[in-house]
């Protein structure tokens, strides 16, 4: 049992950009808890004034690579919004198979890169033995498809080209359909086996959450409303109402109080909110799940993620085989004055707001831009705090794994949390 | 004999690192036998300096931290690969470089406050820099090129 305890890791990993966290213990007292992330400013919040309103959506994807499709989207239904553009049933069809791609390539690398090590006690998926080998063939199986589906929907996984503001420039041919199809069949039977995986974990830390996510009536992340545990249904324009920045001077992001309190926003938070809505043919298969939820253990949110990628399976399949694209010009855009456009969507991580004011010559006077670790870090600096007393009859470096597992439950995402500065700190 | 690999990450997105991890779906098996990854902090967290052959770097320059890392890094590899245009040029993570003077003064506080640089830079201001794969993110089809090069360069495959 430690009583007095410093622990201060450098560099958390197996997570998106850099954070660090330091903790001191006294007379088996929590004293201190920063999680400082610890990614350098970009400034995008200053960077997109004065750039013509067309430039934004492929700029902001620059705030972060594995979540770029997330940004690229929700930047375009801002834009979209200002300029009251209604994109074809066509176009939101292809954002949503290009988000699902992200959606399985990023859950995929989560859940079996950054997880699964911790459940079968290596440091790395690269020192799974023989026994294992199997589901490292899986892993690149699942996320392949992922990156493969966005390729042929969006041209690339990672700052794709073809997602425009109101329509597709390219459309994905019958050829490229009929293959992705075979692949995401194929990939759907190694997601079962996933989610077993996370569903027999014993890894527990439940507290009393308000968790929120936006719920749209077929799971796909991109429309609805804002829904939250204590009850509240919140237009996506009004989000922003809700939310409180807070100061956190050690940290390189901000957090967000939603209503002066805590709360969460990603997979758990969604499937806890809206897990009636998934695809039904994911349903049918995953009774015994979704009976978990809701859930307040945040070790479920890795849980939800694999259901989660089950869902973008069997939807991708479903929209793909009743598809039959066309070629659909671009919309024409007529500028009525100033404009104020918000895009609201669920990002791999949580709930994504974008907000772009623009001028009368077409250019951004102001953005604001919310993220979902950021949302988060309140929560996560918080559980750690409350985590520690339980833990502190374990070995210093079982508490250093114990500390980085909670934060990994979260997916959290620095290289996005920390690119934008809306207060001066006091 | 297998290539002694380090995976480094600075002020960016970290999408070469993105892309570079989707290179293993088709790849990784392959690579297992000629790449031992000694420091990838994204994928796994006991990792070491030492000995590397070569160490690609993915991101700009943003504060003194960094510039000390950087440095590191340079005096524990035999060669160090620029990744991606934040590597190679800087941009778009130096974007505050060109910020108007009102701008640099509403963010000053932040640079000062996490002890940033004045100007944000690419890797070859601070350091000697082998080569470079540029893209944002990175071209994957150079950085195949190259990594295959790198193989025969150090006698890890037949040339």
């Amino acid at each position: 049992m430690h009583d007095n305890i410093d622990i201060n890791i450098e560099q958390l990993s197996k997570t998106e950009g850099h954070a660090d966290l330091q903790v001191k213990v006294r007379n088996g007292k929590v004293e201190d808890v920063k999680l400082k992330i610890s990614e350098n400013k970009r400034f995008y919040t200053q960077a997109v004034r004065r750039r013509h309103y067309s430039s934004i959506p492929q700029f902001v994807s620059r705030i972060c690579g594995t979540c770029s499709i997330a940004h690229l989207t929700c930047s375009i239904k801002a834009v979209e919004k200002c300029f009251r553009i209604q994109p074809s049933e066509q176009t939101q069809l292809l954002r949503k198979l290009s988000v699902y791609g992200m959606m399985i390539r990023d859950h995929a690398l989560h859940l079996y890169f950054f997880c699964l090590p911790d459940i079968f006690v290596k440091d790395s998926i690269f020192d799974f033995d023989e026994s294992k080998e199997y589901l490292v063939k899986q892993a690149f199986v699942v996320k392949g498809v992922g990156n493969n589906l966005s390729k042929v929907i969006a041209g690339r996984a990672v700052h794709p080209p073809f997602q425009k503001i109101g329509y597709f420039s390219h459309i994905p041919s019958p050829e490229s359909i009929n293959e992705i199809l075979n692949q995401l069949k194929t990939a759907r039977e190694y997601v079962f086996e996933l989610i077993e995986i996370f569903y027999k974990s014993d890894f527990n830390f439940t507290r009393e959450t308000n968790f929120i996510s936006l719920v749209s009536d077929d799971y796909s992340f991109l429309e609805g409303s804002i829904l939250t545990s204590t009850g509240l249904n919140v237009n996506e324009e009004d989000f922003w109402n809700y939310l409180e920045r807070i100061i956190i001077p050690y940290s390189q992001a901000t957090g967000f109080r939603f209503s002066a309190k805590e709360y969460m926003v990603g997979a758990l938070a969604r499937m806890n909110l809206s897990n009636n809505k998934l695809c039904s043919v994911s349903k049918k298969n995953l009774s015994k799940y979704l009976r978990i939820f809701p859930s307040n253990n945040i070790y479920h949110n890795n849980l939800a993620q694999a259901i989660e990628i089950l869902h973008c399976i069997d939807h991708s399949i479903q929209l793909l085989e009743e598809s039959d694209f066309k070629s659909e010009p671009p919309p024409k855009i007529t500028l009525k004055g100033e404009g104020r456009g918000v895009g609201v969507i669920e990002a791999p991580r949580g709930t994504l707001y974008h907000h772009l004011d623009i001028d009368k010559d077409s250019k951004v006077t102001y953005a604001n831009f919310v993220i979902p670790t950021a949302q988060n870090q309140i929560k996560m600096e918080n559980d750690i705090r409350l985590l520690l007393p339980r833990i502190l009859n374990k070995t210093k470096h079982e508490i250093h794994h114990e500390l980085e597992k909670v934060i990994r439950a979260y997916d959290p995402c620095m290289s996005c949390a920390s690119h934008f500065l809306k207060l001066k700190w006091i | 004999m297998r290539l002694n690999v380090g995976w480094f990450s600075f002020t960016c997105c970290e999408d070469s690192t993105i892309v570079f991890i989707e290179l293993m779906n088709e790849k990784y098996f392959e690579w297992k036998k000629l790449i031992n990854f000694k420091y990838f902090r994204t994928l796994k967290s006991n990792n070491s300096l030492n000995d590397l052959d070569i160490a690609f770097v993915e991101g700009a320059i943003s504060n003194k931290k960094e510039e000390e890392s950087l440095k590191n890094i340079r005096v524990n590899c035999k060669k160090l690969v620029a990744i991606g245009s934040c590597a190679c040029t800087g941009s778009p993570a130096n974007q505050r470089n060109f910020f108007d003077q009102v701008t640099k003064n509403e963010i000053q506080f932040i640079l000062d406050r996490f002890d940033n640089r004045e100007l944000v830079s690419p890797l070859s201001d601070l350091v000697k820099v082998d080569d470079y794969i540029s893209g944002c993110p990175m071209d994957e089809k150079l950085f195949l090129t190259k990594l295959n090069q790198y193989l025969k360069e150090f006698e890890i495959v037949n040339a």
